[in-house]
């Protein structure tokens, strides 16, 4: 019995360690791919370079960086009041059973594949936009919004997650203080579950900034800097995403060190997240 | 058998090896891509049986044998509500480099150009770059798109947009413009008088012979070359049927 116990633990940990391995594995290849792209033409000039003609051999993927940044902004102005509002609404307001209808219709957004939430901005938002606002229509302005719902799912199951981990006793005493109901949700809760809802909020960024199929779709891929919520622009992800079919030599290592870049942007994310919602726990 | 080369030819060639290998299931063709160059260089050095070719041979290369089986011809689409016809070359060129950005200078409306162009890397943006822009750069404003039907998709939905896709997928949601009067159809492509049109080739270092030859003459056989048809291409072969 104790034998079988053992083989079986041992087999779980073969398991585990595979997974850790295959990671190791797409990393290394991602630098070892990458990194002599990024030697060859300088590092300043990859990542400050504001060009980006690879049948000339100029990589700069500053416009991308940029633009990575500006719709995740963009998606986090819509995505954190939203996801807030909804979080207080959900467990601060509202009767259990209209919980139990809106916990799970929130979370399948999450599983809706981004190729829809694509089309969807495509078909719909990118004409409203053209037709009201001016330019393209596809757009950092399109993109953001769409990327916005599509951070909804992580900042408010986690940032729920935060306020229900929360000791009843701060409730209880903030009502029994006086406080009102508004109050005690704003001045005590929100404060108290505050690294809980950050981590949430950097989570939701994360996968903004990894979004690329919809943003192919949205976005319109220009490689300019962006000087407007209604310019084109390219994410990082795009830039992998729509020229990997034909890249090749330089081409296709610039792409890989695109990947770089982003791999940094993910891990620091990450790290902060699990950095804050660690300290959460006391 | 190796068949290697063009990118661009590449999907059309895979598709018709599998046609090929399911008329024929002993035969095993291996398509590959690496870019027109490679291709040539492949059919040279013996390392593949059929290069593949999306542009003309030069002067070098004039030795080897080869044949064309199929052509793309390149149009120049722009929205259906789009007053504008007909524009020459050197005005599309400014157009797509940025230097004209609103329509009112062609004698369009008061509207900003929205230029939709192809990724790099792309067989029909280098031969859009080879024969409309030559020397110039494609804006960097441009919208990039990256197939010829998300081009279309955009087009189709911006007044103001131009763009280029093969000839075969131009539908009624879009309109081909006619270049100095010339309008991009089968007719035109065949008696030479629309220019943007890149042959695709098979190379071989000789006469063509054996499991080369059978797939060389299926692939200029009817049905094969209305297949090519159905997919967007010129085919070579005039009677269809």
């Amino acid at each position: 019995m104790q034998l079988q116990g053992k083989i079986i633990e041992k087999i779980l940990l073969l398991i585990a360690f595979s997974s850790i391995f295959i990671l190791a594995l797409i990393t290394f290849f991602i630098f070892e791919e990458g990194i002599p792209l990024v030697w060859k033409v300088g590092s300043k000039a990859f990542l400050f370079g504001d060009k980006w003609i690879p049948s000339k051999a100029l990589f700069g993927i500053f416009p991308m960086i940029v633009s990575s940044f500006w719709v995740t902004c963009g998606a986090l102005l819509l995505g954190i009041p939203l996801g807030l509002a909804c979080t207080i609404f959900l467990s601060e307001l509202t009767p259990p059973s209209v919980g139990t209808l809106f916990r799970p219709a929130i979370q399948l957004l999450a599983a809706i594949p981004s190729v829809i939430y694509g089309f969807w901005g495509l078909i719909v938002l990118v004409p409203l936009i053209r037709n009201h606002l001016g330019g393209p229509g596809l757009s950092i302005l399109a993109g953001s919004l769409v990327l916005g719902f599509m951070t909804l799912p992580t900042i408010i199951t986690i940032s729920e997650d935060a306020l229900k981990a929360l000791p009843s006793s701060y409730k209880a005493g903030a009502l029994a203080l006086g406080a009102t109901h508004w109050q005690t949700i704003w001045r005590v809760l929100l404060p108290a579950a505050r690294s809980g809802i950050v981590a949430s909020v950097i989570l939701g960024m994360g996968r903004a900034i990894g979004e690329t199929m919809a943003m192919i779709m949205i976005l319109g891929n220009a490689v300019k800097m962006p000087t407007s919520f209604l310019d084109s622009a390219r994410t990082l992800t795009t830039n992998i995403g729509i020229e990997m079919g034909y890249a090749s030599g330089d081409h296709r290592q610039a792409l890989f060190a695109t990947g770089i870049v982003l791999f940094f942007i993910i891990m620091v994310l990450n790290t902060l997240a699990i950095f804050l919602s660690k300290r959460r726990v006391r | 058998m190796t068949v290697a080369g063009s990118t661009s030819v590449e999907p059309f060639a895979e598709l018709l090896a599998e046609e090929f290998m399911s008329m024929h299931p002993e035969a095993h063709i291996y398509v590959q891509g690496g870019g027109s160059t490679a291709g040539i260089e492949a059919a040279i050095s013996g390392a593949a049986n059929i290069g593949m070719s999306s542009r003309n041979l030069i002067e070098a290369e004039k030795k080897l044998y080869a044949v064309t089986i199929a052509k793309d011809a390149i149009a120049i689409i722009v929205h259906p509500s789009n007053p504008i016809e007909d524009l020459p070359l050197d005005k599309i060129r400014q157009v797509f480099s940025g230097k004209i950005a609103n329509w009112k200078e062609l004698g369009g409306p008061d509207h900003a150009v929205d230029i939709v162009t192809r990724e790099e890397g792309s067989g029909t943006r280098e031969s859009f770059q080879k024969f409309v822009m030559r020397k110039e750069d494609i804006s960097l404003a441009a919208l990039v798109q990256d197939s010829n039907g998300a081009v279309r998709q955009v087009i189709s939905s911006d007044p103001n947009a131009i763009g280029y896709i093969s000839l075969g997928l131009v539908n009624d949601q879009v309109k081909a413009l006619r270049l100095s009067g010339v309008q991009p159809n089968l007719a035109n492509v065949n008696n030479g008088k629309y220019t943007l049109v890149r042959p695709f080739l098979f190379v071989f270092t000789g006469e063509p012979s054996g499991d080369a030859k059978s797939f060389l003459d299926f692939v200029l056989s009817p049905p094969a070359q209305k297949l090519l048809l159905k997919e967007g291409l010129v085919p070579v072969v005039e009677k269809l049927e």
